[in-house]
């Protein structure tokens, strides 16, 4: 075996061009598979990274009317859920995958936000808890958090995030400023902004969506004044943080477990559509997986275009062997004379064959590399080189010399040592 | 005994018509001997060197190599014996060209399974035997016909054969090259190979012990027709009759090459000896005249 690759080597440096022009189209087939591969698996790790959000991992478990979350800005308040309690809550983070969790109620866009009688457009309002900005991992980068007396004392205060600062105040300090939420004034004591760790995080695939429309920012103020504000009984969202990335679909679903038991047995009102509501946790996993799957399915079909690349160049293989196998039919003939057996002959021109197509698996290998970190670079998408595509890439490379080489390999083993002795 | 053929016929399908080439041949070489058979181009020699060498069967007949019949014999039994008992030796040496003279020397080994280390040991101890213990490492192209010859010689031996088949082994190199061929042939033989060597060359055929004439693809033994050419005429002119019948089918083929044997197609032997002889024709005016020179020519010219 050691002969045949060593005689291999030989055979393949002797005719360099034409060996070289042979491996061309294994090359770039190889080369080809690896790039898309690599723009597969850079972009199904931004997908990832995005929804995710490294080191997050929180689970959004929201009142969903079937697979769409509820939004009260414009849905009826439902009357058979209750407002959950924090005995719930304390059951939630006793969840052994959940690391903490925060209850909070939410707006879209709501019409009723002003700032000096102007509209404050499609920002989004947030009641929320002690343990909101904690959980999302914010921080208060200017003025104080919330404090245990502004949620004692019902105190109107609101905290925005940076954007909305950037947004509406225009390089002023935004502390101490009022807003009024539905007629009522509230006076800003912080600015929160995400830890740096944490972006881009988005919560789920609607958000990836739409994460380059820009909203003009959030404003959160204590869950306490919801009621002055909204509606005081209205039910509450939950967002929980899991421990690690593969418990949030664990931690999601005991989360929803025990908020549904807020629900009470839905009775048929006159409405109809309030009954149809109950706590959803959205598998971010499964979404980012969904994601994946998307943009391989339409990738996967670059590998097939470029697996013919391949094909062409397993026929090349196959014509030069065939070439090959005439030129050294008087080997073959002297070979058989000296007593070579026909699996000898059969394993050298297979042999052959298969180192030729490898090394050309190897050069494509390296080449695709080269080419997706010019991708990565022109069109600046991430890659992210596979090993086993690599690993994958070489055996299926020399596979292609195996099958390509058989029908030359089978007809210099069957060739008549006389008949092939005596040709010119 | 070595081998022994009895009553071997051999037809070749010329389109649908079986002609014959090798008819009612019988021969048995004992252990030890030196064998030449001698014959025109055409006459069935190279297919008898065939059938000796296992690399063709006969049509009708028997054949029995070192106590194998080969007629019954698969081709993976016949790879085993032409590797393990018969040294083969081409007119053209065919020689691996990019591996060297070692390399080259090794291959039957190779294919015998014998290690890496032995096989080293025995293609050196050939190779010092045909006296090129220090061109082992060269390739063929940088060897002389006849160094490349004895490469081919040290191939056939290293198995240690019990025939060593020789074809036209002379008939690519200049003469003193090719007296220094059969001069190892000769030691070999004295060291106990059995050796047969097929060849149209008289003064070759005459190093050998034994010499048998094949033509027509009948074989006679030597004191038939004692190797020159008038005899052979002699003979196709006192026995036409009986050989009518059988010459038929390849009658077309036999006539010019009895007539004029030397104005068949020329192949690369017949430009070889010519230029062999342009260049001794002109040696022997400007140094000596060798008796066995001026014959040769007288021969050919």
């Amino acid at each position: 075996m050691l002969e045949n690759i060593r005689l291999s080597f030989q055979g393949i440096f002797s005719h360099k061009i034409r060996s070289f022009l042979t491996m061309l189209g294994i090359i770039i087939g190889i080369a080809a598979i690896i790039a898309i591969v690599s723009t597969i698996e850079g972009t199904n790790e931004q997908i990832k990274n995005n929804l995710i959000g490294s080191g997050n991992n929180t689970v959004k478990i929201t009142l969903s009317n079937g697979d769409y979350e509820a939004d009260f800005t414009w849905e009826t308040v439902p009357d058979n859920i209750r407002v959950i309690s924090e005995e719930s809550k304390k059951r939630i983070e006793d969840i052994k995958e959940v690391d903490s969790c925060t209850l909070y109620r939410t707006r879209s866009n709501p019409d009723n936000l002003f700032y000096l009688n102007r509209k404050i457009d499609s920002a989004v309002i947030y009641g929320i808890d002690e343990d909101y900005f904690d959980t999302l991992g914010y921080d208060i980068a200017e003025g104080i958090n919330f404090t245990d007396r502004h949620y004692k004392n019902f105190a109107k205060v609101a905290i925005i995030d940076s954007t909305l600062e950037r947004g509406i105040f225009e390089g002023e300090n935004p502390i101490g400023k009022q807003i009024d939420i539905s007629g009522e004034p509230f006076t800003i004591i912080g600015v929160a902004a995400k830890r740096s760790g944490f972006e881009p995080v988005i919560n789920s695939v609607d958000d990836y969506y739409t994460y380059n429309q820009t909203s003009s920012g959030l404003i959160f103020i204590p869950t306490v004044d919801w009621g002055i504000c909204f509606r005081y009984d209205e039910p509450q969202n939950c967002i929980a943080r899991a421990v690690d990335t593969d418990s949030m679909t664990n931690a999601g679903k005991k989360t929803a477990d025990i908020l549904n038991e807020n629900i009470l047995t839905p009775e048929k009102d006159t409405e109809g559509v309030s009954s149809a509501l109950e706590y959803k946790s959205e598998s971010l996993l499964e979404q980012a997986k969904a994601l994946q799957d998307l943009s391989s399915s339409t990738n996967s079909m670059l590998i097939w275009i470029a697996s013919i690349s391949l094909l062409v160049g397993g026929i090349g293989v196959m014509n030069i062997m065939l070439v090959s196998v005439t030129e050294r039919t008087r080997e073959i003939g002297l070979k058989k004379a000296l007593g070579a057996r026909k699996k000898r002959i059969l394993a050298q021109f297979l042999t052959e064959a298969a180192v030729l197509t490898s090394i050309g698996g190897i050069i494509g290998v390296v080449s695709g590399i080269g080419l997706s970190k010019v991708i990565a670079n022109i069109a600046e998408v991430p890659v992210a080189i596979s090993t086993p595509a690599i690993a994958v890439s070489v055996v299926f490379s020399m596979v292609v010399g195996i099958v390509f080489g058989l029908i030359p390999s089978i007809k210099a083993a069957n060739l008549n040592p006389i008949d092939a002795l005596r040709y010119e | 005994m070595v081998f022994e053929l009895k009553n071997i016929y051999k037809d070749y399908l010329q389109g649908k018509e079986a002609v014959p080439v090798l008819k009612n041949i019988s021969l048995a070489v004992e252990d030890g001997e030196y064998v030449a058979i001698m014959g025109p181009s055409g006459s069935g020699k190279s297919t008898l060197m065939n059938i000796i060498g296992c690399l063709d069967k006969q049509t009708k007949g028997s054949f029995v190599f070192d106590g194998a019949d080969i007629m019954s014999c698969s081709d993976k039994q016949l790879s085993s014996i032409r590797n393990d008992k018969i040294g083969f030796v081409f007119q053209n040496f065919n020689l691996l060209p990019r591996q060297t003279a070692l390399d080259n020397v090794e291959l039957p080994l190779l294919y015998a399974g014998v290690s890496k280390r032995q096989r080293r040991e025995k293609a050196k101890e050939a190779l010092r035997r045909v006296g090129l213990e220090d061109r082992m490492n060269f390739k063929p192209t940088q060897l002389s016909g006849g160094q490349k010859q004895r490469v081919a010689i040290a191939r056939a031996i290293v198995n240690k054969p019990k025939l060593l088949l020789a074809d036209e082994p002379t008939g690519a190199l200049d003469t003193r090259s090719g007296e220094q061929v059969m001069e190892l042939f000769k030691e070999l033989n004295d060291d106990g190979v059995t050796v047969v060597m097929i060849t149209h060359e008289p003064e070759i055929a005459r190093c050998a012990k034994r010499v048998m004439y094949i033509r027509d693809g009948e074989l006679h033994s030597g004191e038939f027709a004692a190797g020159s050419r008038a005899n052979a005429v002699a003979k196709e002119e006192t026995a036409p009759a009986a050989e009518k019948v059988q010459e038929e089918a390849a009658v077309t083929k036999d006539i010019p090459a009895e007539e004029k044997p030397r104005t068949g197609p020329k192949t690369m032997t017949d430009i070889h000896r010519d230029l062999d002889d342009i260049l001794n024709r002109k040696l022997p005016e400007l140094k000596f005249s060798d008796g066995s020179d001026i014959e040769r020519k007288g021969d050919k010219i």
